[in-house]
C-alpha cells in the first residue's frame, strides 16, 4: 500500500532531536511522536494504523493476533520477576489485549560477550516457567552475541501469535460513551520494584513487581460474555498514558476518580520520596478494561475471583464529551487533567 | 493510608474550605514559596475551591527554575568532557541551557548520571579514581546539608577527584526582593516547610515585622496547605503579622542545629544570580576557602560565562509572583514541556509545568 504522507526526507525535524533520546522509548509524548511521524508513515497500512497492543489479521477465515516486544530491563533480576518472565508475560499480555488466546512465541536473544552462563540459565528457566504458566510454547528463536561493551548483558525480543475466537472487536475504536473503566488491581508496583532494585533504595518491606500473564483473566471475561470494548495493558507510562492513548484515539473525554485508584501504601510512599506520580509508573501485570456499563458489576466479580484480578475496581468512565482529555476528580473534590508525560519521570531534587 | 490519607482527607478538606470562606471578608493575595506547594495546590485543585477573594501567587521556590542559564551551560560544558562523570538530581537534566540540555549531552555520549543523594556521587568518585566526578549542587536550604556533607566527606577522605558545581540559593533574601518590589502584590506567605525543617524560622521574624506580612510555615499535603491558608487569612483579617508554624510535625523554631552547623562549616553566603530575576545580594551559598579544592567552577576554569534568556520567556515575572503561567503569550504554544523556553516549564516544581500538566484544557 502506498502512502501519500510518506516522503524520503526524515519526517521528524532534525533540529528538534538530531539524536535518539531515552525518552523516545519512554512511552510518553516523544515516543508517540516518533511512532506517528516516522514508523507509521513509513510502514503504513490499515492494520498497523489500529495502533493496538497487538494486530488482528484474518487468514483463510481464521483471526490471528500478532505482536512483538523487546526487553532491555536493568536490573535483570528484581523482586517478583526477571527479564525472562517479563519477556513472556509482556507478549502474552499484548496478545490478550486483543481478546486473543496466546499460543506460540518466538525468542530472540542478543547476548553480550562475557555474560555469565549461569545467569542466562536462570533467565531461560524463568521463561520456561512463565510460558508454562501462561500456557504458551516457544516454537522458534534466534541467538546473536555482540562484543563485550556493545550490549547490556542481555536483550530479549519475543513475538507471539494468538487465536481470536471472540466475535468482539476489542480495539480502541470500539470504546463508547458510558463505558466503565476497570483496572485489575493496585498500580505502580513494577516500576517501583525496578527502581528500588536498580538504585539500591530500601523500604521496610520488599516491593514486588506485579509481573503476570493476563490471558487467563481476559479469557474468563470472554467466557462469561462480558461486552468488552477495549483492553490495554499498563506498561511504561503507566495508567495515565494508557488512558490518554485511548481518549485520543476515540476522541472522548475520560473521567477518573483519584480516591478509588488503588495504590499500595509502600508504593505510594516510594513515589512520594522520589517525586513520582503513581499514575505514570510502569506496571507489567495490570490492564484497564473498557466494558459496557451494564456489564461492569459482573465483570468486576469475575476479575476479583482470578488470582491476577484480586483488587479489581472501577476507576472511571468514558463521557459523551468530544475532547481527547483525561480528567481526574482529586481526593478533595476538584478536577484536573491527567496529561501524558513527554518523557520518563525524573527523580526530583527535594 | 498512614501518613498520607490523614493529610488528604476530603471531609477535613471541606471543613477547612468552609472555614476559609467564613472568615474571608476582603481580597487577599498570598504566596506559597515552594514549587512543591504550587504543584500540590494545582494538582489537588485547592485554588479552585477557595473564595474568589483569595489569590494564590506562586513563588520562586523551585531550585531547578532559578538556577541561572550560565550555570546550566557550564554544567553542560563540564558534562561533555571525556574525563568527567557528571552527577545530578534527575530534574536538572531536562532544563534547557542556551543550546541544549544535559539529557542531550547524555545522548551524545557524555557520562551523565542521575543520583538520589550527593553522597552517591562521592562513592562514584571513590570507585572511579581516573575520572573527575562532578555533582551539580543546586537547591535551597533543603538540599544544602546533604551537599555540604558530600563535600565535607570528600575533603576528609581526600577524594580529590570529587567536585561540586555549586549554585545554592536562600529563601529569605528572595522574599525581601519580592516584598520590596514596587510591583509587589503579596500580602502574606506560606513559607516552605522543608526549608524551615533545616533552617527553622527565626530568619522570617524580622521580615514579618519589617514588611508587616504574616508568614505561615506550611507543609505540602492538601490539608497542610489549606490549614496554612486558613492561618494566613486569619492573620490578615485580624491585622496581625506574625510568623506561625503550621508544620509542627517537622519544623522547630531553631531548625536542625547539626544540619545548620554543617552548612556553616562548608559554605559561606555570597551574592547569587537567580534565573529570570537577576542578582540578589547575599542570596546564595558558595564553598568556603578550605574546600575550594572541590569547587568545579575553579577546577574547570569556567569563570566568564554569559548567556541570553529567550526574550519571550516571562519566567522571571512568574517566579516573583507578578504574572501567572497562563498569562504568558507563549504558554502551551511555543513553550511546552517538550520544547521549553524556560525552566519553569520543565521542573517537577515549576509553576508553568504545573499549569501545563494539570490545567491546559485548551492546550490539547
Amino acid at each position: 500500500m502506498t502512502n501519500k504522507n510518506f516522503t524520503t526526507t526524515c519526517p521528524l525535524p532534525i533540529e528538534d532531536y538530531p539524536n535518539v533520546m531515552l525518552a523516545h522509548g519512554g512511552g510518553g509524548k516523544l515516543m508517540k511522536n516518533l511512532i506517528e511521524k516516522m514508523f507509521i508513515p513509513a510502514f503504513s497500512n490499515d492494520i498497523l494504523e489500529t495502533q493496538h497492543d497487538s494486530s488482528v489479521v484474518e487468514i483463510s477465515g481464521t483471526k490471528i493476533a500478532f505482536t512483538t516486544d523487546s526487553f532491555v530491563v536493568n536490573p535483570l533480576f528484581f523482586p517478583g520477576g526477571d527479564i525472562g518472565s517479563l519477556a513472556v508475560n509482556g507478549t502474552v499480555n499484548d496478545l490478550a489485549m486483543s481478546g486473543a488466546k496466546p499460543l506460540f512465541l518466538s525468542a530472540g536473544f542478543i547476548l553480550e560477550e562475557g555474560f555469565p552462563m549461569i545467569e542466562l540459565w536462570r533467565i531461560v528457566s524463568s521463561m520456561k516457567a512463565a510460558a508454562e504458566k501462561a500456557n504458551v510454547q516457544f516454537i522458534t528463536g534466534d541467538t546473536k552475541v555482540v562484543d563485550n561493551g556493545k550490549g547490556d548483558g542481555i536483550f530479549i525480543n519475543t513475538a507471539g501469535i494468538g487465536l481470536v475466537e471472540t466475535p468482539l472487536e476489542i480495539v480502541p475504536k470500539s470504546v463508547q460513551s458510558g463505558d466503565a473503566i476497570l483496572v485489575n488491581g493496585d498500580i505502580g508496583r513494577h516500576g517501583i520494584a525496578i527502581m528500588a532494585q536498580r538504585e539500591g533504595l530500601e523500604f521496610e518491606s520488599e516491593i514486588e513487581s506485579d509481573c503476570a500473564p493476563l490471558n487467563g483473566l481476559v479469557q474468563n471475561l470472554l467466557d462469561e460474555n462480558i461486552e468488552i470494548h477495549c483492553l490495554r495493558d499498563l506498561t511504561r507510562g503507566g495508567l495515565a498514558s494508557a488512558l490518554n492513548e485511548i481518549a485520543t484515539s476515540v476522541n472522548r473525554q475520560i473521567e477518573i476518580d483519584e480516591s478509588v485508584i488503588p495504590v499500595r501504601e509502600d508504593v505510594h510512599g516510594a513515589c512520594e520520596i522520589l517525586g513520582f506520580d503513581p499514575l505514570y509508573v510502569a506496571n507489567e501485570g495490570r490492564m484497564i478494561a473498557f466494558v459496557a456499563p451494564s456489564d461492569a458489576k459482573k465483570a468486576l466479580e469475575i476479575m476479583n475471583k482470578h488470582e491476577f484480578g484480586n483488587g479489581s475496581v472501577q476507576i472511571g468512565a468514558v463521557t459523551e464529551t468530544r475532547s481527547k482529555l483525561v480528567t481526574m476528580k482529586s481526593t478533595i473534590g476538584a478536577t484536573r487533567i491527567v496529561d501524558m508525560l513527554s518523557g520518563e519521570q525524573l527523580p526530583r531534587i527535594c | 493510608m498512614k501518613y498520607f490519607d490523614e493529610y488528604r482527607d476530603p471531609k477535613q478538606a471541606k471543613e477547612f474550605i468552609r472555614e476559609i470562606h467564613k472568615i474571608t471578608t476582603k481580597p487577599w493575595a498570598m504566596m506559597e514559596i515552594c514549587g512543591g506547594q504550587t504543584h500540590s495546590i494545582i494538582r489537588s485543585g485547592i485554588d479552585e475551591l477557595l473564595p474568589d477573594k483569595i489569590t494564590l501567587v506562586h513563588g520562586p521556590g523551585c531550585p531547578v527554575c532559578v538556577t541561572p542559564l550560565e550555570l546550566i551551560d557550564k554544567a553542560i560544558s563540564i558534562a561533555s568532557r571525556v574525563e568527567v562523570i557528571f552527577c545530578s538530581f534527575g530534574d536538572m537534566l531536562r532544563v534547557p541551557g542556551s543550546k541544549k540540555d544535559l539529557l542531550t549531552v547524555k545522548a551524545e555520549g557524555g557520562d551523565v548520571r542521575i543520583v538520589y543523594s550527593p553522597l552517591d556521587s562521592v562513592k562514584i568518585a571513590k570507585e572511579n579514581p581516573d575520572k573527575k566526578v562532578v555533582f551539580f549542587g543546586v537547591g535551597f536550604e533543603t538540599t544544602a546539608p546533604a551537599n555540604a556533607m558530600a563535600v565535607f566527606q570528600a575533603h576528609e577522605q581526600k577524594i580529590d577527584n570529587f567536585s561540586m558545581l555549586v549554585s545554592h540559593v536562600l529563601v529569605p533574601p528572595a522574599m525581601e526582593v519580592i516584598l520590596s518590589s514596587p510591583d509587589n502584590r503579596v500580602q502574606g506567605f506560606l513559607a516552605a516547610g522543608h526549608v524551615c525543617t533545616v533552617m527553622g524560622y527565626t530568619e522570617y521574624e524580622p521580615l514579618a515585622k519589617k514588611y508587616q506580612v504574616p508568614i505561615v510555615v506550611t507543609g505540602f499535603e492538601p490539608l497542610d496547605i489549606l490549614q496554612g491558608i486558613y492561618m494566613c487569612v486569619k492573620q490578615l483579617e485580624e491585622g496581625r503579622f506574625e510568623v506561625e508554624n503550621m508544620y509542627k510535625r517537622s519544623v522547630r523554631r531553631e531548625g536542625n542545629i547539626p544540619a545548620k552547623n554543617l552548612i556553616q562549616k562548608v559554605f559561606e553566603i555570597t551574592h547569587r544570580k537567580w534565573r529570570g530575576v537577576g542578582e540578589i545580594p547575599q542570596s546564595g551559598l558558595s564553598l568556603r576557602e578550605e574546600f575550594v579544592g572541590h569547587d568545579a567552577n575553579l577546577i574547570f576554569g569556567l569563570s566568564d560565562y554569559s548567556a541570553q534568556e529567550p526574550e519571550e520567556c516571562i519566567a522571571g515575572l512568574i517566579l516573583q509572583g507578578i504574572k501567572k503561567p497562563n498569562e504568558c503569550s507563549e504558554f502551551g504554544k511555543k513553550c511546552t514541556p517538550e520544547h521549553p523556553l524556560g525552566a519553569t516549564m520543565v521542573s517537577t516544581e515549576g509553576a508553568c509545568a504545573a499549569y501545563f500538566r494539570y490545567r491546559s484544557f485548551e492546550g490539547k
